[in-house]
């Protein structure tokens, strides 16, 4: 077993609380590519083990006191599934209709491709208002374009508010859970962090004191920022409409105080009528948190309007592509795009609870990572993904608007390995990254599998020999021995033994 | 602004969305027959009761009260809790009520822009108290329909939230409330559906009111059935 590796943190010397080293692990590069480097210090890391198994074990609980009639559960996602379904069917018509009640409204809306696009976005806007910050509800896409980075990069300041994202922010560490994003630190981490980087915070472990300081110090730069920047959680066709679901009020601050507000979300977010938020309000809190409702469900119908005394002045929605189109392209893998971002199948995937969300590489972890990300960043860097599940079906089976995540897995090992040509069920067009996951060794391996079991001669002459030469089997043999006994040929054949048989007298 | 660029993205993505293979063909979701269908809540539990049951689960505060004696009940609760400075919106039933019943220099008027009173609502205002469109009793909670009078941020910045709800305008569910008003048809710039106070869980999931919003959310619930002795049925 590999000791957990541990990076010290430079700056001033604090005492390590107990549990809190393996976490700064956070420091070493995130990329997919690593995601078998990462998992395996993970796994050998009994602090992030315990964290992840005792907080996964409570959302799975809270879920399931709302979902304990399957019957009741099953019909409220079937309703949630056909919601999606029906908005990804007309998805090109329904963003049109999107844009036109938005520009109605007075919204600008923007299109981008690429999140270099987004990025040059909001530079664009900051730059009109001459903006040196912004205040950030929780948005994945935000995290999805590295939005604070490039911001930084420009000298603005871009600063998460959502409580679990202020605390990552202030300490360079990245969102493990797409819901709970600072689920791998204690409070022992947050009071070490808060006093570090918060001028006047008092060392303490009380939590509630602990969000008291964070409320103090963020209600500040609320009223001082001119920008705020929020995700998108569902977006109306026909009435304009931005609904935003979040419990602790810093998505209505972000959206009400600051002179401008912009919106950014995947494209794939929009629904056709406001009645048809109705299912996936009532199934994505359960989902996600195990809570009926969350505190606030805040619907946004354009930037403030004559005679009112807040709200934002001038309002953007940024429509992101990355790689959304591709999925979309092929009824198969479109299913990826009904995804309401509840974390349900992270909370209940046996790889997930053990290798933590920082593991993946990637914006979005888990099951439903491992099914978006090939498409926003090409099957071959997220090689690793796909393979990352058991296939035991939970994702499958708790998510709420039907995802058939692991045949979607299925598809995406099938596409990294084989080109279009080579697919048992060929794409119409190859997929960032088709066939590049092959490996010389599997490839040769299959080949020779292929040529012995399609001619008799020669597999016979291969048992023979392969019989004989058993004793020549390496003790060795890759991912297979790491847990499990060599494998070794049989000292006599099947053929032969059955041959014995027949012959011998009973 | 980059409206060019953004111009040929949204060509790109459209004609890649248009391109797309055809997916099957899923009839729109029928929600009203979902509500119709399912199974109706138990006889023996008002309406009022679900409300009161569900929004105190939440951690919402109800005071009970008639149409006669909200505005006492509504000043018990502000001496009770000792709240100096109320945010208030003119004209409006709560402003008028409590014009009459406290001294002016306790009321702070949400009559001017947000830019101008920002360092007051952030820093010198206890408490913000509006009405509301009515509430939800399914999950407990309130709905704000924000007007140039009480503007959203009336039940957002102050540490405390009292809002007035009349028991006639507690629906079942929310659709409910969306489908009579035909909001589709006239959505305000802000539209919120309210449960409890402001609260996180992000540290070691513990769970902690008052987040980023209210500490506090307290429900004055006016029956509108005053039984002969003036008390709430």
């Amino acid at each position: 077993m590999n000791a957990p590796v541990v990076i010290e943190r430079p700056g001033p010397a604090t005492p390590k609380s107990v549990g809190a080293a393996p976490a700064d692990t956070h420091e070493k590069t995130h990329r997919p590519e690593d995601f078998k480097l990462r998992s395996h210090e993970s796994v050998n890391d009994p602090n992030l083990r315990s964290s992840f198994r005792g907080a996964m074990d409570f959302l799975i609980e809270r879920r399931a006191v709302h979902f304990s009639d399957f019957v009741a559960f099953d019909q409220l996602r079937k309703l949630g599934e056909q919601t999606r379904q029906h908005a990804l069917n007309h998805l090109p018509d329904l963003l049109t209709q999107l844009e036109a009640k938005l520009t109605e409204l007075g919204v600008h809306v923007h299109w981008a491709e690429t999140p270099e696009d987004a990025n040059r976005i909001f530079l664009d806007i900051a730059k009109a208002h001459d903006a040196r910050m912004m205040v950030k509800g929780k948005s994945m896409v935000s995290e999805e374009i590295e939005l604070n980075h490039v911001m930084a990069d420009h000298g603005i300041d871009c600063l998460e508010t959502d409580m679990g994202e202020y605390i990552l922010q202030l300490d360079g560490d990245r969102p493990s859970h797409i819901i709970m994003p600072a689920i791998h630190k204690t409070k022992q981490d947050v009071a070490e962090i808060f006093h570090e980087h918060i001028a006047g915070a008092p060392l303490t472990d009380d939590v509630n004191e602990l969000i008291g300081i964070g409320r103090k110090a963020l209600r500040e730069k609320f009223g001082a920022s001119k920008i705020g920047v929020s995700g998108v959680n569902f977006m109306v066709a026909e009435t304009g409409t931005i609904a935003l679901v979040e419990n602790e009020g810093n998505g209505r601050l972000c959206t009400s105080v600051p002179d401008v507000h912009i919106a950014i979300t995947g494209l794939e977010k929009v629904i056709e009528k406001l009645e048809h938020l109705i299912p996936l309000y009532a199934l994505l809190p359960k989902s996600a948190t195990g809570q009926a409702v969350t505190t606030y469900f805040n619907l946004i119908t354009g930037p403030r309007r004559a005679g009112e005394r807040d709200g934002p002045r001038e309002m953007h929605l940024i429509l992101l592509d990355n790689g959304r189109t591709q999925a979309y392209r092929e009824e198969r893998f479109r299913a990826t795009l009904q995804c309401i971002r509840c974390g349900a199948c992270m909370n209940h995937c046996p790889v997930y609870t053990r290798v933590g969300g920082l593991s993946y590489g990637t914006t979005y972890p888990g099951p439903i990572g491992s099914i978006i990300s090939p498409h926003l960043v090409g099957l071959k860097s997220t090689r690793d993904l796909p393979t990352a599940s058991s296939l035991c079906g939970a994702c499958g089976e708790v998510c709420p608007v039907g995802i058939p995540i692991p045949e979607m897995l299925m598809k995406l090992r099938e596409a990294g390995r084989h080109s279009v040509s080579q697919s048992m069920t060929p794409p119409t067009q190859a997929l960032v990254g088709q066939g590049e996951v092959r490996l010389l060794a599997e490839v040769l391996a299959w080949k020779g599998w292929r040529l012995l079991y399609s001619h008799a001669l020669l597999y016979r002459l291969f048992a023979w020999f392969a019989s004989r030469l058993r004793f020549l089997t390496p003790a060795w043999q890759g991912g297979w021995t790491q847990s499990r006994a060599p494998l070794k040929p049989a000292p006599k054949s099947f053929r032969d033994r059955l041959k014995e048989r027949n012959h011998s007298p009973r | 602004m980059s409206a060019s660029n953004s111009g040929k993205a949204r060509d790109n993505i459209l004609s890649r969305l248009r391109s797309a293979e055809p997916g099957k063909l899923v009839g729109a979701p029928d929600i009203a027959s979902y509500y119709r269908d399912r199974p109706q809540p138990k006889a023996e539990e008002s309406r009022r009761e679900r409300f009161i049951r569900n929004a105190t689960s939440w951690r919402a505060e109800i005071v009970e009260a008639s149409e006669s004696d909200w505005p006492g009940k509504l000043v018990q609760v502000i001496e009770h809790k000792r709240l100096g400075k109320l945010l208030v919106g003119r004209n409006t039933t709560i402003g008028w009520t409590l014009s009459a019943l406290l001294p002016p220099e306790q009321l702070y008027w949400y009559e001017r822009d947000l830019a101008e009173i920002k360092s007051d609502l952030f820093d010198h205002v206890d408490a913000g108290i509006s009405t509301t469109l009515g509430g939800v009793a399914e999950t407990g909670s309130l709905l704000l329909w924000p007007t140039p009078a009480e503007p959203r941020t009336l039940s957002l910045i102050p540490p405390v939230h009292i809002a007035l709800l009349f028991e006639d305008q507690i629906v079942e569910t929310l659709h409910e409330a969306m489908m009579q008003n035909r909001w589709s048809e006239r959505m305000p710039t802000n539209l919120l559906m309210i449960t409890g106070p402001s609260k996180t869980a992000d540290i070691q999931r513990m769970l902690v009111y008052g987040a980023h919003g209210p500490k506090e959310l307290v429900i004055v619930l006016v029956s509108r059935q005053a039984s002969p002795n003036g008390e709430s049925a």
